[in-house]
């Protein structure tokens, strides 16, 4: 399933915050979104599942356009792993998981055999499956961050769209989460949006890049193509340079200092 | 033990609680006890002599109880996960007092367009609900409202709205002897059959769309955003839960008064043994909210069995202040103000 986003306009109180933003989210793709801060990137992600709506513009999902949809109908193909999911109550890890079926229930129904199944089959491809009965308020960040995407795969959704997932986390938390995602593009074919201004996480793990700056799309494509040295100069004002790993044959950027301090 | 174990625990003991304490209500008759063959009689009416204090009294003393604290219960339950704040009741957050102002003007000036005794519950209503709105606005920054402004909003206007009605009290003399019984309720009412039906439909309607709503609220304790993405229609989730609450505390307070604590002791409690699930919740706090309340009315009367019926809200207050007051220092030790 793609996401067509066309000419997207967006402002807080008269300030624009997106401008004429336009780009193609293709089916099994892993697509960072990147930017410094607060050029706009949560509130990009936010219109792509109608939380936020565009003051202008058009976001299709498969060709009809978002607001056509009920917000359960979008929940049913687009999951959403937010920034933040601290939780305050005392839910187990399987209470949260099994609210990923509630876009396909009704309000007095609760989960059936097949939803049971989903919500196990989610557990287990997260790796969450033996903390199923752990309460998530006393979790660490990484397991709660893998809670929460173990949710939004039993949405079974066609697209999966992150907000900054290694933010707050452990390295070695970081290379988790976003491998676990990876594969699962790979093996069920899931597309991916992660919006982040981790650099080489990005750089390492996405297939395309979309680059914001001032609001607005500053490069669009491949990640060798995008992640140049100009380009992360002009939009993170670093001096950086995007190579391949020798020993995991993956892509590394390597910063040697800001952008500034060398010139 | 896992939380379906505590369910069935729970579900025993209250079952047992409310058979002991029926008996040990119907049989209270001021400066005796009637006998188990005399209550019996007396419901079934074979014995007209007791009949009175049996079903009239005594009955619908209970069966206030039971409607009035399960709505309580039920209310303190859903404001407590609406505002993700453990302190958050229909009592704490001053809707209960809104309530009875509105009931005190519908007794003083009853609207002309409907029957008298349906303008006690219409302006509670009215009343409660405005006054959850004007605490939510007052407290609400942006999309956050904080606990500790949300609870001195409550006071602020639950300080009005009481000092309202002394106001109302004062103008209307003694004569209103229903408002003044008001500040620490009582579930001895007047024309008992007439208003148990009114707040049991009230209340029944209430409770059912919280029910409605529970499993939105479980992912609304997660924050807005999650439960936007989970498809919910937050803003309209909101709404009906706001005004789902102002109406089963509107019924609750409406013709027995203000009784304090209940909708913050019973949820509190309830969560911590089973988890903050609102679907078994909710429906558990409608039953234990309901027994409570009748435990205190039994408590009440054997507290002051030669001083005649104790208002109810003393008891609840004597065992819900300590609790809020344990609340307060739990959160003080949160914020890192010790």
């Amino acid at each position: 399933m793609s996401l067509d986003i066309r000419e997207l306009f967006y402002n807080y109180d008269g300030k624009p915050v997106l401008k004429d933003v336009s780009f193609l989210v293709k089916e099994g793709e892993v697509l960072g979104i990147l930017g410094p801060n607060g050029c706009g990137k949560t509130t990009l992600l936010g219109n792509l599942n109608r939380n936020l709506s565009p003051k202008g513009g058009c976001v299709f999902l498969d060709g009809k356009d978002l607001h056509g949809y009920r917000k359960k109908d979008i929940a049913k193909e687009i999951a959403v792993v937010p920034q933040d999911s601290r939780v305050g109550f005392s839910f187990t890890v399987r209470e949260i998981v099994s609210m990923g079926r509630m876009p396909f229930q009704d309000a007095f129904q609760g989960d059936s055999s097949e939803d049971l199944r989903i919500i196990e089959d989610a557990m287990r491809k997260t790796n969450v499956l033996d903390m199923a009965d752990r309460y998530v308020n006393t979790m660490s960040g990484g397991e709660r961050q893998k809670v929460i995407i173990a949710r939004a795969m039993a949405q079974t959704p066609k697209i999966l769209l992150m907000d900054e997932p290694t933010l707050h986390l452990d390295i070695s938390a970081q290379f988790d989460i976003l491998d676990l995602v990876y594969s699962l593009s790979r093996s069920e074919g899931l597309t991916v949006v992660i919006v982040s201004h981790d650099l080489p996480m990005v750089a390492r793990y996405c297939d395309r890049i979309l680059m914001i700056h001032d609001h607005t799309i500053h490069a669009l494509g491949r990640t060798e193509e995008v992640l140049t040295p100009e380009n992360m100069r002009t939009v993170f004002g670093v001096d950086a340079e995007l190579s391949v790993d020798p020993k995991s044959g993956r892509n590394t950027i390597t910063m040697h200092g800001s952008a500034t301090s060398r010139t | 033990m896992d939380r379906r174990k505590k369910t069935a625990i729970i579900l025993i003991a209250l079952a047992a609680a409310f058979v002991l304490l029926l008996f040990l209500e119907l049989r209270w008759a001021q400066l005796w006890l009637l006998s188990p063959q005399e209550v019996w009689e007396s419901l079934t009416g074979e014995n007209r002599n007791y009949r009175i204090i049996v079903v009239d009294l005594n009955l619908t003393r209970v069966l206030f109880g039971m409607i009035v604290g399960a709505g309580l219960a039920v209310a303190g339950a859903v404001m407590q996960a609406l505002f993700k704040n453990p302190m958050a009741s229909p009592y704490t957050l001053g809707l209960s007092s809104g309530a009875a102002l509105g009931a005190a003007l519908g007794i003083l000036f009853p609207l002309s367009f409907v029957p008298a005794i349906a303008s006690v519950p219409i302006l509670a209503f009215v009343f409660c609900l405005g006054t959850m709105f004007l605490v939510y606005s007052i407290a609400r920054v942006g999309n956050q409202t904080h606990m500790e402004t949300l609870l001195l909003a409550g006071i602020a206007v639950a300080a009005l709205a009481q000092a309202a009605v002394s106001l109302l009290t004062y103008i209307a003399g003694e004569s209103i002897t229903e408002i003044v019984f008001w500040g620490m309720g009582s579930l001895t009412v007047s024309l008992p059959w007439v208003k148990i039906p009114i707040v049991l439909v009230l209340s029944a309607v209430g409770i059912f769309a919280m029910l409605y709503y529970a499993k939105d609220l479980n992912a609304m304790m997660l924050g807005d955003a999650h439960a936007m993405d989970l498809g919910i229609d937050v803003k309209k989730t909101r709404l009906a839960l706001l005004i789902a609450s102002s109406l089963v505390t509107a019924a609750a307070v409406c013709f027995v008064g203000t009784i304090g604590f209940v909708g913050l002791v019973i949820p509190h409690i309830l969560r911590i043994l089973l988890g903050p699930d609102n679907r078994l919740l909710l429906p558990m706090c409608v039953l234990t909210g309901g027994i409570y309340l009748v435990g205190c009315d039994y408590l009440a009367h054997l507290f002051a069995q030669s001083l005649g019926v104790m208002p109810i809200g003393i008891v609840t207050s004597l065992i819900g202040a300590p609790y809020f007051i344990y609340l307060l220092r739990r959160r003080k030790k949160e914020v890192g103000w010790v």
